[in-house]
């Protein structure tokens, strides 16, 4: 359903990104493109690279080749000490306020309040006004189902509540693509669904997202586009009916056999 | 006991040279602490052997030993150095002797403690403060610092509270600090007990009372852990 717009904007393109550690080629080539509104399920065995290169999107690993994009803007990087790193770094702050990473283990402001955590971004970055940040944190604690936890920390709340926070921490700063590392990884079982759920609402009103994920049926029911991927290479990808449904890899079809599609 | 009275505007001038030595103590000690530390994190190779080579000596070197090395070598090493360069010579008193060795000395373990504190703060806090656009001067100021606080305040804690006791150990190169003059007046008066239990009365006060402050503080900084 959300495949339909694929004429929407051009939010963020990957050309051909490449990452080593020492001799060790984690990514081989990847390219990648996400219009408004796209919903990209990253999937794949552990090792093939799914969280690199999603960490590499915003710069939290450094990348040997390839370009990125972000609402047409390229980030310019350059050779420094044998790393390729933003040639401005305010460029690459102004890339990533654009983009909402969701990380596998919150990671949240152990030592800032909820309200805190949310309001920080928009006011320190944005130069947003406090009342107008604390409004807007209301406004999605609401929408991720967490209002009237404003004042309290992190370690007060279960895993699955943490990450509703850190979705709502990421929104605030109004990301054009939201990138999402294995959300619901670190959860226990009963806390997942809360979490697949304020994402898949997300999905529906519009978002550009990238997910890495090992939730395959959320993968099938959410995303426009599915990319699987093997050592570093997209091997194949379409969407969800075709690569659960009909696969042509003999990888895919395997790793399909894998995993559980409940 | 009149003799004992009579002491009593000298003992609380004591007090007051222990407390000032103490304070200007740590504050060196912080400088030095902050500074190594940021040198081993920051400066390679190098920066973590000069700090690692400081840490070893002044926590392996008995205070007294390096008090004393200061107090002796110290002068005489300035004086050399002044004396090819055509000054004249100068004298270091007990006072400020005692701050550079207590500094010297407390400062290397607030180094430890400050480099354990740093490293202690998760790194995904730091890359959550990155993924938003964060200005690293902003990480360290809003994430990095309040969260090494929380982690380093017991260990201040107890550098200071072993910093206060060790002021004591000036009174031997000469300085009229509480202990040095509870000495004096003790031989004086013949009353050596009356006043040592002066001291000991003192010294209880100021690490009670500074101990509660501090303890307060790490009870600010807790929440949310």
């Amino acid at each position: 359903m959300h495949g339909l717009e694929p004429s929407g904007a051009l939010r963020l393109a990957v050309r051909d990104l490449h990452k080593s550690y020492g001799s060790l080629e984690v990514l081989r080539g990847i390219s990648l493109e996400a219009h408004q509104g796209d919903v990209i399920a990253l999937i794949g065995a552990s090792g093939s690279g799914k969280s690199t290169f999603l960490r590499c999107i915003n710069q939290l690993e450094d990348c040997s080749q390839g370009e990125i994009f972000v609402n047409g803007e390229h980030l310019d990087l350059v050779h420094r000490k044998g790393r390729r790193v933003a040639r401005d770094p305010r460029q690459l702050r102004r890339i990533r306020s654009k983009l909402g990473f969701v990380f596998q283990s919150f990671n949240l402001w152990s030592h800032m309040t909820v309200l805190e955590n949310l309001i920080e971004g928009p006011t320190r970055i944005h130069g947003m006004h406090r009342d107008e940040a604390v409004a807007l944190a209301q406004s999605l604690l609401e929408r991720v189902g967490m209002k009237g936890r404003e004042g309290a920390y992190p370690a007060q709340l279960s895993g699955g509540q943490q990450q509703r926070i850190a979705i709502a921490r990421a929104l605030a700063m109004q990301p054009e693509v939201m990138l999402f590392d294995e959300p619901t990884s670190a959860l226990d079982p009963e806390l997942v669904a809360e979490v697949l759920a304020v994402i898949r609402d997300l999905a529906t009103e519009g978002r550009t997202m990238l997910l890495v994920t090992h939730e395959m049926a959320f993968a099938r029911d959410v995303a426009s586009k599915v990319v699987f991927l093997h050592k570093g290479l997209v091997e194949e990808s379409g969407p969800p009916a075709e690569i659960f449904g009909a696969p042509k890899s003999v990888r895919l079809t395997q790793f399909l056999k894998h995993v559980r599609l409940n | 006991m009149d003799k004992i009275v009579g002491y009593l505007p000298i003992l609380i001038g004591g007090m007051g040279v222990t407390i000032a030595v103490a304070i200007l103590s740590m504050a060196l000690a912080l400088t030095l602490g902050a500074g190594f530390a940021t040198l081993y994190l920051r400066g390679g190779r190098l920066g973590r052997a000069a700090t690692t080579s400081y840490t070893t000596i002044a926590r392996g070197v008995p205070d007294l030993v390096l008090m004393l090395l200061f107090f002796f070598g110290g002068e005489r090493a300035i004086n050399s150095v002044l004396a090819l360069m055509g000054y004249e010579r100068i004298s270091l008193s007990p006072f400020f002797i005692g701050v550079v060795t207590l500094g010297f000395i407390f400062g290397a373990f607030l180094a430890e403690t400050f480099r354990g504190a740093y490293l202690s703060v998760p790194h995904g806090q730091i890359e959550a403060a990155q993924a938003i656009g964060l200005a690293p001067r902003r990480i360290l100021g809003r994430i990095i610092f309040p969260q090494m606080l929380r982690l380093a305040l017991p260990g201040f804690t107890n550098t200071w509270l072993v910093m206060l006791k060790s002021t004591a150990i000036i009174s031997i190169v000469g300085l009229q600090d509480m202990v040095g003059l509870a000495d004096k007046a003790g031989k004086a008066t013949r009353e050596p007990f009356v006043f040592m239990l002066a001291v000991i009365l003192f010294f209880l006060a100021l690490t009670a009372v500074s101990g509660n402050l501090l303890h307060r503080l790490e009870r600010r900084y807790r929440p949310g852990f």
